[in-house]
This record gives structure tokens, C-alpha cells and sequence, in this order.
């Protein structure tokens, strides 16, 4: 990470916390604290992969900075506007330049539309071509850069496999030219072996239109392979961000090792010791980042 | 689709036949005589049953009904026992008043339970919830004569804004006074669909809202209105469709509670006298209209269902 590189999110504090029951008044008896406190960078032009097991808050970091959620605490900026102070209003032109990828390609589309409103739908809400035809051309052309064909424009998403539906939500994305996509498990509901083409497009789509991704994920492996940088997060807290190969290669905290040894070796004979990770205190819980070598962040205590 | 249709079609006569069956039976089996309806205290025991063999009631039941049968495959759905007219033509007398009503009643109920039901949905839980949820509550537990009464008292005898009863001041011939004598016999119906219907759109909306490509659309910075009116309301019409099929048949049996109230001339009240007086002729021919267009209304249903879903209409 050079310091030259211009960082185009940043993410300070934020703080997602959940009301789980309330009491007779109204008022908040219990709190599910999904998100609890984590800061980290996004440098443009780069992938920022988030890992972490089921739970781990990584989905909600995904849709905070997204605003789908009003966050608790915490900043937010995005080419140094801070976004969690801004109205709707304000925000619709960071919501062009902001999109997201989901996870399940079966229900991020709207079965009722075709597939020219489907990615004709964000240029609907900002305003962009217009035209009918010019919008049909766009497009179509879109559809072609994901790898689909333009006779599928009139098609309706029932039609197409799921690898077939990401490319449509993956055109649909960037249809109104954003800078930064949140790609929230984009490929976990695939097949693996369309896995591995739909994350070479993203890694094409993001040298062809210089893209920055956040990339969240529980695959490890494939993680490794298109992100630059990757935070671990365990219980709604970062506990090491590195380079991605020294995060591999050189693991420093407890959970990153417990989850790197869950990947699976693809040799039958292989025998994997799986570390199981419980942390020790609460000091350990509550460790706060500290850089321990440059670019390598951990939390211990 | 075509093929659709007529497997439908075909599918009626069966279950016309079933229909007819069943409720000939029941008829029947209740207890009462339509010949005590003409017996006056002094008739002797010769005239009675003359006035049974008259009317062909002497014959055991089931050949009164291959009688019955053979003359509808004649055209001839029988006469009233009453009043000796033909069923036919009474039931189509009546129809249009009973068709009016009714489709302005649901026209009414859907034009306001959609933003209703979507209101109330998109606000789950905060106070326009909780009072949509209360006006449905009302309308589904308060009988409908009893609302109809309050509302008689309210605006007819206090107010006199509208006519109390029935379809048309006597010598009045304009289009305006029926409509004046609809008004409330129309709310009342209309507040009794709404009611329901409000209940399903209401709980569809809060499902269409959690779906990952509603969600998505808020990323996209689309605003509440364009993700209640251009995503979720395509989704919410399935299950007014459905109520809609179902309503059909309602078109032509009217609302036999609410018309005895108000005196509307339509097949409501017409069965409710058949009833009565164990007319079963003519309450054999409303089951059967009922029950046809009941029929019919489903296919609407599954029809416009594929208009509203491509995905139902490729798995056909």
C-alpha cells in the first residue's frame, strides 16, 4: 500500500447495533451489536476483501456503506464526503456513483421485468439516456461486456442460469458508471466452476472502468485471488487487515489462523489440523488494531 | 393458453352437475313444504294435494330431479313455485341491478384498499398501520346489516341526504336517482371487501419489501414512491387477483344480507325469498349461475395471473 494512492472510502468507527426485543415501554431492552466499532481504508482503484464466518457482521458493513442501514455510530466517506450525515437527497448523486452486487442472484431481480428494465432501472432513477433507443443501445452494449447476448434483452430473469443472472446484476451495476461497487458475496450462490468466470470479468470490469470493489466473502481462496487487501472479521470487529498474500502467508491473530485452516486442500490424503478459535479474555475481545508491520493491522492485546 | 381455456370449459359441466346434485339434495332434506305456502285454513286435504301433484312435487325426488335435468338441457332452468314466472327470466331481470352493484362495490374496494394495503404495509407497525389494521378490523367483525342500518339512520332519516331503500323513487326514471339509491348500499358492500382485501395487500406488500431486489433498488437511490409503485405494486396485484376470481361470483349472487336490507331489487333478495318459501327451482338456478360464474372467474384469474407473473406463464 503507497501512500501516493488516493483513498476513496474510509470507514471510521461505524457502529451497527440491531434492537432485539423491546420492553413493555418501548423502550430498547436488548442489542444485538453486529457491527461494533470497525475502521478501515479503501484506496481507489483497489479490492478490499472482507472475511469472516456467518454472522460476523460483514454483510451489514457491505449495507451500511451502502445506507441501507442507519448506521449507529460512526463516519463513512466517500471521496472525502462523510455520507452519514447527508439527507436522501443529498445522497442520490453518491448513489449513482456507489453500487452493489448481491449475493443471491435468484432474488436480487425482479422477476416481473425484462432484462432491458432491469438494467435500464438505474439509469431510470438518475436520469440517464432517455432515449428509448439510446438506452436500448447502452444496454445491450453492457450486455455484451458481461458476456450475455443482445437477444436476451427481452428475456425475463427466470429464463437464465445463475451464473447468467450475476452477469445481469453485474451489467445492471454498472450501468450508471460507478466508481465503487460493493460486490456483497457475489459468487457464493454460483457453481464453482462459474465462480472462477465471474470473478475474471469483475477483475476485467475493473481495469476497463477503473473500478474500486469491496469484496465480501466467505470463500477464502477466491478471495485471496482478487483482492488486494483483506480485513478478517470476527463478532462484528476487524482483527487483522493485511496485504493478501501476507495475510496468507504470514497470519498473526488466532481467527485468522482458525480460518485459514478451514480451507479445504483438494487431496483426499491431505491431513489438515483444523484450529478452532475461543478467545482467551476479554482483553483479547476487546483489542483494539495496532500496525505491526507496514500494512499489517491486528488486534491483540 | 387456448388449450388452457377449453380444459377449463370443459372442466364446468362436471362440476355444474355435481353442483346441482348437491343442492338439490339439500334442498330437499330441509325440512319445511313449498306446498304449505299456499294452504290457507280452510282448504280441505284433496285441494293440498292436488296443489302437490300440480306441481309435480308428489313424484319421488329424484325424478323431480331427471325432470329438472331434462328441462335444462332444454334451456329451461323451471318455474318458481311462487309465483309461477320463469326462473330465467327473473334471474336475468334482477342481474343487472345485482351486477351493478356488486361491480362498483368491488371497483370501489380495490381502488382503495391497493394504496391502503400498501400504505399499510410499507409503514408496518407505525401509526397508519395501526389504524389501517383497526378500519379493517371494524369492517370484517361489524356484521354488514348492522353498519348498513347505521348508515340508513345516519344519512337517510337524519341528514336525508340519500334515499332510505330500494333502486328508484316510484315515477322517477333518471340514471342519477339509481345512483343516489346505490350510494350507501354500495359503501357498505365495498367496506366489507376492503376490508379483506386490505389484509392481503397489506401483508404481500411486507413481503415484497424484504426481497433482495426491492432492497436493491433503495442502493440505487430509488426513492419510496418508486419502489412501492414500480416494484411491490405488480408483485400486490397477484393476490387481488385472486380475490377478484373469486368476487365474480358475487357479480350475480349479490349480497343476500345487505340487498334484503336496503330492498334492492337484485338476486340477493330474490334468493333470500326463494328461500323462504322453499322455491327450489330458483334457488337451483342462482347456485347454478353462482356457481358457473364462479368458475369463470377463476380462469380470469389464472389468465391475467401470467400478465401480472412470467414466471407462472412459462410453467404452464
Amino acid at each position: 500500500m503507497s501512500e501516493d494512492k488516493k483513498v476513496l472510502v474510509d470507514v471510521q468507527q461505524l457502529k451497527k447495533h440491531f434492537v432485539k426485543s423491546r420492553d413493555t415501554w418501548g423502550r430498547t431492552s436488548e442489542v444485538l451489536k453486529a457491527v461494533d466499532g470497525v475502521s478501515f481504508q479503501i484506496n481507489k482503484g483497489e479490492t478490499f476483501g472482507l472475511v469472516g464466518e456467518s454472522g460476523s457482521g460483514k454483510s451489514t458493513v457491505g449495507r451500511c456503506i451502502l445506507r441501507l442501514y442507519d448506521y449507529t455510530d460512526g463516519t463513512v466517506k466517500f471521496d472525502g464526503q462523510d455520507l452519514s450525515k447527508l439527507g436522501e437527497k443529498q445522497l442520490k448523486p453518491f448513489r449513482r456513483r456507489i453500487q452493489s452486487i448481491f449475493q443471491d442472484p435468484y432474488s436480487s431481480l425482479n422477476p416481473g421485468m425484462t432484462v432491458l428494465d432491469l438494467i435500464g432501472e438505474p439509469m431510470n432513477i438518475h436520469g440517464l439516456y432517455k432515449n428509448v433507443e439510446e438506452r436500448k443501445e447502452v444496454v445491450a452494449s453492457l450486455l455484451e461486456k458481461v458476456g450475455l447476448k443482445r437477444e436476451h434483452l427481452y428475456r425475463y430473469p427466470h429464463e437464465f442460469s445463475g451464473g447468467q443472472r450475476q452477469r445481469i446484476s453485474i451489467a445492471r451495476a454498472l450501468s450508471v458508471r460507478p466508481d465503487f461497487v460493493v460486490c456483497d458475496e457475489p459468487i457464493s450462490a454460483l457453481d464453482v466452476s462459474v465462480q472462477a468466470q465471474v470473478v475474471n470479468m469483475l477483475e476485467d470490469l475493473q481495469a476497463e472502468f477503473g473500478l474500486t470493489y469491496l469484496f465480501i466473502a466467505h470463500d477464502l481462496s477466491m478471495v485471496r485471488h482478487i483482492s488486494d487487501r483483506i480485513g478478517v472479521m470476527y463478532h462484528g470487529r476487524l482483527v487483522e487487515v493485511a496485504d493478501s498474500d501476507e495475510l496468507y502467508d504470514n497470519p498473526l491473530h488466532p481467527y485468522t489462523k482458525a480460518l485459514l485452516s478451514a480451507i479445504p486442500v483438494p487431496d483426499p490424503r491431505a491431513h489438515v489440523e483444523r484450529v478452532i478459535y475461543k478467545p482467551d479474555s476479554a482483553a483479547e475481545e476487546a483489542a483494539v488494531l495496532r500496525e505491526v508491520s507496514p500494512g499489517h493491522w491486528v488486534a491483540l492485546p | 393458453m387456448r388449450q388452457l381455456i377449453a380444459r377449463r370449459l370443459l372442466q364446468t359441466i362436471p362440476l355444474l352437475f355435481f353442483v346441482s346434485i348437491a343442492c338439490f339434495a339439500l334442498v330437499k332434506l330441509a325440512p319445511g313444504d313449498p306446498v304449505l305456502s299456499f294452504v290457507t285454513p280452510n282448504m280441505h286435504p284433496e285441494d293440498i294435494e292436488r296443489i302437490r301433484h300440480n306441481l309435480g312435487l308428489d313424484k319421488p325426488a329424484y325424478i323431480q330431479y331427471f325432470i329438472w335435468l331434462k328441462e335444462l338441457f332444454q334451456g329451461n332452468l323451471g318455474y318458481s313455485l311462487v309465483n309461477h314466472q320463469p326462473v330465467l327470466d327473473q334471474i336475468l331481470d334482477r342481474l343487472p341491478a345485482t351486477a351493478g352493484l356488486m361491480a362498483s362495490a368491488i371497483a370501489l374496494a380495490v381502488l382503495i384498499a391497493i394504496p391502503l394495503g400498501l400504505t399499510a404495509g410499507a409503514n408496518r407497525n407505525r401509526w397508519q398501520d395501526k389504524v389501517i389494521n383497526m378500519i379493517s378490523y371494524v369492517g370484517i367483525s361489524v356484521p354488514l346489516f348492522y353498519m348498513a342500518i347505521l348508515l340508513i339512520y345516519l344519512f337517510a332519516i337524519k341528514l336525508h341526504w340519500l334515499p332510505i331503500m330500494g333502486m328508484r323513487t316510484i315515477g322517477v326514471h333518471s340514471a342519477w336517482d339509481v345512483i343516489k339509491h346505490g350510494i350507501l348500499p354500495c359503501v357498505v358492500l365495498a367496506f366489507g371487501f376492503l376490508s379483506v382485501y386490505v389484509r392481503y395487500i397489506r401483508s404481500s406488500t411486507i413481503g415484497q419489501l424484504k426481497e433482495d431486489y426491492v432492497q436493491i433498488q433503495y442502493a440505487f437511490g430509488a426513492s419510496r414512491r418508486q419502489v412501492l409503485f414500480r416494484h411491490v405494486m405488480k408483485h400486490v396485484l397477484l393476490p387481488v387477483i385472486t380475490l377478484l376470481g373469486m368476487s365474480m361470483a358475487d357479480l350475480v349472487t349479490g349480497a343476500i344480507v345487505t340487498e334484503t336490507v336496503f330492498s334492492w331489487p337484485g338476486i340477493g333478495s330474490l334468493g333470500m325469498t326463494a328461500v323462504k318459501g322453499m322455491d327450489y327451482p330458483v334457488i337451483m338456478g342462482i347456485t347454478l349461475f353462482s356457481a358457473l360464474f364462479l368458475i369463470l372467474g377463476n380462469l380470469l384469474a389464472d389468465i391475467l395471473y401470467g400478465f401480472a407473473d412470467p414466471r407462472i406463464k412459462s410453467t404452464r
